[in-house]
């Protein structure tokens, strides 16, 4: 990126990149981003001195990618993205080859082929590869204006081309889609959201909490298209390689200067594609976040790791479990074992100020076995929903007053039996204080430094 | 008791004024109180941040803003770097942390820097919340320095 800006992100590791073969790393990491940066975190808590190296084909000292909305509203600047400080990788000893794409994996002799054709040893390797952004190959998708956004450059592409007075279509309505949509308003940008399914954030609420943050966009001016999606990318009338709008499938055209695919992120598993690491549709893990092939390890995006709702391993590209994934891989490959707890599609967002917290199997329509609880207020815009499987709560979506949604996802997560209090759930009061005695006691340890269960291993 | 006398002076110690009457009258946006007395038939829980030793809230921080103290060991958010995304509050067992509307940012007990003991504590007429100390450092020179930073700065 020629953007000076960047250049305090920017780490040049020249001493290292010059070098034809490079020292051999104990611990290799691929991915510089959430999972990538627990793994490093946890190797380092249990040893202290084994050599790290990270390599990241982006060229930035890990910054914070939810931010690159906030960053392209104009509301922060490329400091405060640092997930860390910028003295992170030194104090930790880890060799950073930021900037270098990995290309080829050999299993085998555990090598890395890096860009350039140099190589690296290693022993212990983790694929905390991410996911990359789906673009569908439609007619006109090549055109200048068409983007994607799940990173720091595709936010400096789009800030670059949409201005105030623009006219941007968003394609998807998920949370990056949303994000995107928040950020191109603070810029001053008209936006036009189009969605496949019949509501917004179709795999993360249910349709209630939908319709609510659809209320929340279109107050704030958005309008939002729903069953529809692009069916050709139009050029523009003086310059072809521009865009210049969009075909929906039922034949609507939309001018407009740019068009922003955020219709979700494939694992990005082509390192480990026909090796012998088992691969479904992302890197299938243990519980142990270990891959099939001895010493490799996977978490985040790219990788399928337990869900305790669904009580199988499933793909979730999701933030908080890239951490807890990357994490657990990194203790148990410098030696201490740990477990994956599992964790669960989990989504917190803030829509132009509604706030909205959902967890778990939100909508249940297909599973008889589900009971759901369910209670709004229109006088002060609160939803909250609870969905019980057996006595169990199995999803959850608050909006509004979300305070205390965690109390509940807790419960969840450690799969406690709601039977005696369930009708307290719903209540706006309900926190551990409503819980019965024996379980709050056990819940809410009173001397500090105990831990009950509700904190969790954290392994 | 549920005086609500905790909540009270929380809000009072994290104020612009320090003025009892002025915080809660006048000062807008008010602070917001970083412990909640929970009432439920009878019975009344204050409930804060724990600083957990393994924090749910830090894993979670989709920002790097939520973190550990590496020296005391308390759990502690760098508003700066918070985007108010909420991850936090939707992973806290305890149901501890707050938006903080106004900022855009979530609040939560900040074990009241600057001061040797907590003001939920101090003011507590009951003697129902304590503070004691554990952990690798020592939490009254994390205080002071803390203390000098503020006055410093």
């Amino acid at each position: 990126m020629a953007n000076t800006k960047s250049a305090e992100l920017r780490q040049l590791p020249a001493a290292s990149m010059t070098k034809a073969t490079l020292p051999g790393a104990k611990y290799l990491i691929i991915g510089n981003s959430a999972g990538g940066i627990a793994a490093a975190e946890a190797i380092r808590e249990v040893d202290g001195e084994g050599p790290i190296t990270i390599v990241s084909e982006e060229p930035y000292f890990a910054y914070s990618r939810p931010l690159i909305s906030e960053y392209l509203a104009g509301q922060r600047s490329l400091d405060s993205m640092l997930l860390r400080q910028p003295d992170f990788y030194e104090r930790n000893k880890i060799e950073a080859l930021l900037g270098t794409k990995a290309t080829r994996i050999d299993f085998d002799r555990r090598l890395v082929e890096l860009e350039g054709g140099r190589r690296l040893a290693w022993r212990k390797l983790i694929l905390a590869t991410g996911g990359a952004p789906i673009v569908p190959k439609l007619k006109g998708c090549y055109r200048e204006g068409v983007f994607t956004f799940t990173t720091l450059a595709d936010a400096e592409r789009i800030g670059q081309t949409l201005q105030r007075g623009c006219i941007a279509v968003v394609i998807g309505g998920g949370l990056i889609g949303i994000s995107l949509a928040q950020a191109l308003v603070h810029r001053g940008v008209a936006v036009v959201m189009v969605e496949l399914m019949d509501r917004l954030l179709a795999t993360a609420l249910d349709a209630e909490a939908s319709r609510l943050v659809e209320g929340a966009l279109r107050k704030n001016g958005l309008e939002v298209i729903l069953g529809q999606t692009a069916k050709e990318i139009l050029g523009r009338r003086e310059d072809g390689r521009c865009v210049g709008g969009v075909i929906l499938q039922d034949g609507r055209t939309i001018a407009c200067d740019g068009v922003v695919f955020a219709i979700g992120v494939a694992p990005r598993i082509e390192l480990a594609a026909g090796s012998a690491v088992t691969v479904n549709r992302g890197i299938v893990v243990d519980r142990r976040m270990a891959t099939s092939c001895r010493d490799v390890y996977a978490c985040g995006d790219a990788a399928e790791a337990y869900d305790f709702v669904h009580k199988t391993n499933r793909l979730i590209p999701v933030w908080p479990n890239a951490v807890a994934g990357g994490r657990v891989a990194g203790y148990n490959m410098a030696g201490r074992p740990t477990r994956y707890e599992g964790s669960t599609g989990m989504n917190a967002l803030n829509c132009f100020g509604l706030s909205v917290v959902a967890a778990g199997l939100v909508d249940c329509k297909d599973d008889p076995t589900c009971e759901v609880l369910a209670t709004s207020s229109a006088a002060d815009g609160t939803y909250r929903r609870i969905v019980l499987k057996n006595n169990r709560i199995v999803g959850m979506v608050f909006v509004g007053d979300i305070e205390r949604s965690g109390v509940v996802f807790g419960l969840m997560k450690d799969g406690v039996n709601v039977r005696r209090f369930r009708e307290a759930l719903l209540s706006p009061d309900f926190g551990l204080g409503a819980l019965p005695d024996d379980l709050r006691r056990k819940r809410l340890p009173l001397a500090n430094g105990q831990r009950g269960g509700a904190s969790g291993n954290g392994g | 008791m549920g005086c609500g006398l905790c909540e009270v002076y929380c809000t009072l110690a994290h104020s612009t004024s320090q003025d009892v009457v002025k915080a809660f009258k006048r000062e807008r946006p008010r602070a917001v109180a970083r412990i909640r007395v929970e009432r439920t038939d009878g019975l009344f829980l204050p409930v804060q941040c724990r600083h957990c030793p393994d924090s749910p809230c830090v894993y979670a921080c989709l920002t790097g803003a939520m973190h550990k103290d590496p020296w005391t060991g308390a759990v502690a958010i760098d508003p700066d770097k918070c985007s108010g995304c909420w991850t936090c509050i939707m992973v806290c067992p305890y149901g501890a942390i707050s938006r903080d509307i106004a900022k855009g940012i979530v609040v939560k007990c900040d074990l009241c820097p600057g001061r040797d003991v907590p003001a939920c504590v101090a003011n507590c007429p009951n003697e129902a919340l304590l503070w004691a100390e554990d952990g690798p450092a020592d939490q009254r020179a994390f205080l002071a320095r803390t203390a000098q930073e503020r006055s410093g700065g």
